[in-house]
């Protein structure tokens, strides 16, 4: 026997309802994109969990770093002024 | 449908030259409830216990398929036979979740199933049982799904995020084998005399590898320790079986059957408690002297090669596809 070729990871995303983003919910092997979509179908809506999919090639993904998260997350840990609780805004003011 | 604490040799110790001050950080994270995520560092007996466990979990899935398939086209009436359908795509869909799980820790699927078709991976031993009658698969759906559902509610909180995610996809569709299990076993319950000695034969079948299910006696488990400490095990084997018998009993005493078990009492405590278990037995099927070992990893086998031509056709279908839209 042929040592097996695995089909190509693909990473699934389903909208479980309109006005809701696609998530994340998995990754499954296929040999083309069609028939991810189908698998997608099979694996991750078997109970109506959605109304529409993406699937991307896993290897297509462009991933920050784990072990630099913290440097590469670092800009926006000082700039407590972007968020509206750092304005101490006096009582009187309403609607504000 | 199922994980156990399978026993093999104990994950390899970490190895000294490994940054103790990452392994401080990693194990901060997860006393602090943190999940752990596919890139971070981790500590290679970590990884490895993962994989053993998470691919051990997915081909018990797989081969769980088997005893329950070949009641398909035997099934006893139409809605029988769909509910059974439905429930064995679930648990290859549970395999298949599973695996994806796996794969994020660095190994390929095709390297699992290799693993399972030449013998060195572990499956669960209850599916090296037969299903010689229809209320075995019945037993099934209440008993072994029952056992899988106390074991892998608490896995949904395992430290490792992949492993968690997915399992909380399967607890939800794993509530509907157990209900579809009682349901047909109430069924035989209410029926005729020889329904009912079907029932009570195929409790008598199921009820010890069912609670053997959920791994040798904490005295005798090797991983407990350092699997607690890592938050992929959130309870022991005892107290997960205890749970599974004090919830079962009366379900069993509702169905008018009686559990195979002399000894069976209820403390005052409320908990019941089980005569002993032979371990002996569960020894023997773990190391593939089961009533149906040979069989099961031999239906794989002809499945997987069975199958190799649509794998390979797929693979042929889409490169020509790609290379006449290139053109």
């Amino acid at each position: 026997m042929t040592p097996p070729q695995d089909w190509a990871l693909y990473e699934v995303f389903v909208r479980a309802k309109r006005g809701l983003d696609h998530k994340h919910v998995g990754s499954l092997h296929a040999a083309d994109a069609a028939m991810a979509l189908e698998h997608a179908r099979d694996l991750y809506t078997r109970r109506q969990e959605g109304v529409s999919l993406w699937v991307v090639k896993s290897a297509d993904i462009v991933a920050s770093a784990a072990e630099d998260a913290a440097a590469f997350f670092d800009p926006a840990e000082d700039k407590i002024y972007r968020h509206p609780t750092f304005y101490d805004i006096p009582k009187d003011v309403e609607t504000l | 449908m199922y994980t156990q604490g399978l026993q093999e040799a104990p994950p390899k110790a970490a190895s000294a030259v490994e940054d103790s001050e990452r392994m401080a950080r990693f194990q901060a994270r997860i006393d602090a409830e943190e999940k752990i995520e596919p890139k971070d560092w981790m500590p290679e007996a970590y990884r490895q216990t993962l994989i053993r466990q998470i691919s051990q979990h997915a081909h018990s899935e797989i081969v769980g398929m088997l005893p329950e398939g070949h009641w398909i086209s035997r099934a006893p009436s139409l809605l029988r036979k769909s509910i059974l359908i439905a429930k064995v795509q679930d648990e290859g869909g549970h395999g298949a979740y599973l695996y994806s799980a796996a794969e994020t820790l660095g190994i390929a699927r095709s390297e699992l199933i290799a693993q399972l078709l030449s013998g060195r991976a572990k499956y669960s031993s209850i599916f090296n049982y037969p299903t010689p009658t229809w209320a075995d698969v019945a037993a099934i759906g209440w008993l072994v799904d029952g056992a899988a559902i106390m074991n892998q509610i608490p896995l949904c909180r395992c430290s490792y995020g992949p492993y968690a995610r997915a399992m909380v996809r399967v607890c939800k569709e794993e509530s509907f084998h157990q209900r579809q299990g009682y349901h047909a076993m109430l069924s035989l319950a209410r029926g005729t005399p020889a329904q009912q000695r079907l029932a009570q034969n195929a409790l008598n079948r199921w009820w010890w590898p069912a609670l053997m299910m959920f791994g040798p006696p904490d005295t005798a488990s090797q991983h407990t320790a350092l699997s607690v400490r890592w938050k992929i095990k959130r309870f022991t084997n005892d107290e997960l079986r205890q749970k599974f018998v004090d919830f079962t009993v009366p379900q069993a005493l509702f169905l008018g059957l009686t559990v195979p078990d002399a000894q069976l009492r209820q403390a005052e405590d409320g908990h019941y408690q089980t005569g002993p278990l032979d371990w002996s037995e569960f020894n023997a099927v773990l190391k593939g002297n089961g009533p149906c070992n040979a069989e099961r990893i031999a239906e794989r086998r002809e499945a997987h090669a069975a199958g190799a031509w649509v794998r390979e056709a797929a693979i042929a279908h889409a490169a020509k596809r790609a290379a006449r839209a290139v053109a």
